[in-house]
């Protein structure tokens, strides 16, 4: 084992963190808004979204937003508990795609 | 806070020297990595909580373990560039930290 891609704190050449206000888009605002009905309806616990972002790919990880990580976390957590499947999941996103383009 | 503090049982009380646990291992870990083998002492007694190490999978929490505010002087985590004065804070369980004698 060694240190997860989420336990960042004291690592070097990390930099100053950005503290400027800034404008959530709609997605991360709905993002946030699925999270906490998801929560309110006893589907899935903090901890669990917390594991499952440390159990992602580390370079995806990375390259993610906030926000990503909260999807990517409750898109593996409603499959891990057979809420919803990839291939739903997927079908949908590609309904999306034809409908509004590709984000 | 306003929440009601449940009664805690834990193994150490305000004041307390404590080293915190060197582990790694599978799992949710809540103990951030930079503060593992560090030694501090036991600043407050937050109560008995649902162990999120257990909840992280789905399962139930029990038994709750007890939460502490444990302090550590900078100099001890960071090393003599720290500032002397200034302490760090962190939130960890029970069963992560040992008595100090």
């Amino acid at each position: 084992m060694a240190r997860g891609h989420h336990d960042v704190g004291g690592l070097p050449g990390a930099g100053a963190i950005d503290v400027t206000e800034h404008q959530l888009s709609d997605w991360e605002i709905l993002a946030d808004a699925v999270n906490q009905a998801l929560g309110a309806r006893g589907v899935k616990r903090t901890d669990e979204m917390r594991r499952a972002r440390e159990e992602m790919d580390s370079a995806a990880y990375r390259d993610m937003t906030y926000y990503e990580r909260w999807i990517a976390s409750i898109e593996a957590i409603l499959i891990e508990k057979k809420i919803l499947s990839k291939e739903e999941i997927d079908k949908k996103l590609a309904e999306f795609e034809t409908k509004w383009g590709e984000p | 806070m306003g929440r009601t503090v449940t009664t805690a049982n834990g193994q150490f009380k305000p004041g307390d020297r404590v080293k915190v646990k060197f582990e790694d291992r599978p799992g949710h870990l809540r103990t951030p990595w930079y503060i593992r083998g560090k030694s501090g002492w036991i600043e407050k007694v937050y109560g008995d909580f649902l162990n999120p190490e257990s909840l992280a999978f789905g399962k139930d929490g029990l038994p709750k373990k007890t939460l502490y505010l444990v302090a550590f002087n900078q100099t001890d985590v960071w090393g003599k560039s720290a500032g002397v004065k200034d302490k760090v804070l962190v939130d960890i369980y029970d069963h992560w930290l040992e008595p100090l004698g």
